[in-house]
């Protein structure tokens, strides 16, 4: 059951990534990103990542998406922008790219480097505690420091966004 | 039974989606979703080396991944939209100030 539902998803996220790809339209690339996000929230909750399931659907698929279809209706992009490439024939040699990097990533996975210590938060542990309440607990112990620098961090982004959209630059 | 390579190998094909989308299409909005695309990813594989390792730190820098990827996308949709401004295109090939 799990490993069909692995599968399924697998192959649900990759086709919506080619589609986002290759589809002329930005409006259609942008639903079919949000259909990749959310077939990877599927997965997040095979992997017994259940609140970061939610998030993801919530800021990803929902805030950022959001933000991205707005700015697409805002600058009413038309699908003939696209035509005037001039640049055809990087398409190959990127393909190319493309698939060398794949098999060097392929080739690393087969070493063995990625043999790690296997930590104390064992399955059972996280369900009898709960997913979210360690996370929690986590968030404002260990990782008070980051915790606060990305709420700084998200305060000089929202002042960056107000001044680059200002009518006079 | 889905093991862990299984999940790398998957993190590996959508990133390779992302890296190919950057540098094939022109449209900077696009090429924004395929850099989304590949943060997520790296998500993706920083979840399943939590969930097969025990570990719970993964998910921790997944938290902060998505804070960051929101703060990044919010601004540079705007610089996006401060360039459209200026000149009435998002086409990459058209913004070649600096280029000398």
């Amino acid at each position: 059951m799990e490993a069909y539902l692995f599968y399924i998803m697998a192959a649900v996220s990759v086709g919506a990534a080619v589609y986002l790809i290759f589809e002329k339209n930005p409006v259609h690339s942008a639903l079919y990103l949000i259909m990749t996000l959310i077939s990877i929230a599927v997965l997040y909750i095979l992997l017994e990542a259940q609140f970061i399931a939610a998030v993801q659907i919530i800021v990803y698929a929902g805030a950022i998406m959001v933000l991205f279809l707005f700015v697409i209706m805002l600058l009413n992009l038309n699908v003939r922008e696209e035509i005037k490439d001039v640049l055809l024939f990087q398409k190959i040699p990127a393909i190319i790219m493309g698939i060398l990097l794949f098999l060097t990533i392929c080739l690393i996975l087969k070493s063995r480097f990625l043999q790690g210590k296997q930590g104390e938060y064992t399955s059972t542990y996280i369900n009898t505690i709960g997913n979210t309440k360690l996370i929690g607990n986590l968030l404002f112990t260990d990782y008070l420091l980051p915790f606060e620098l990305t709420s700084i961090l998200l305060f000089v982004a929202a002042i960056g966004v107000i001044i680059l959209a200002k009518r006079k630059l | 039974m889905v093991t862990l390579t299984h999940y790398l190998v998957l993190s590996a094909i959508l990133f390779t989606l992302g890296v190919v989308g950057v540098m094939i299409r022109r449209n900077a909005i696009i090429i924004f979703m395929c850099i989304e695309l590949m943060l997520n990813a790296v998500n993706l594989s920083f979840v399943s080396f939590a969930h097969f390792l025990n570990s719970m730190h993964g998910q921790m820098f997944v938290f902060f991944t998505m804070t960051v990827a929101a703060a990044e996308a919010a601004v540079g949709l705007a610089i996006i939209v401060a360039i459209f401004r200026n000149k009435e295109t998002v086409n990459i090939d058209d913004m070649n100030i600096m280029k000398w």
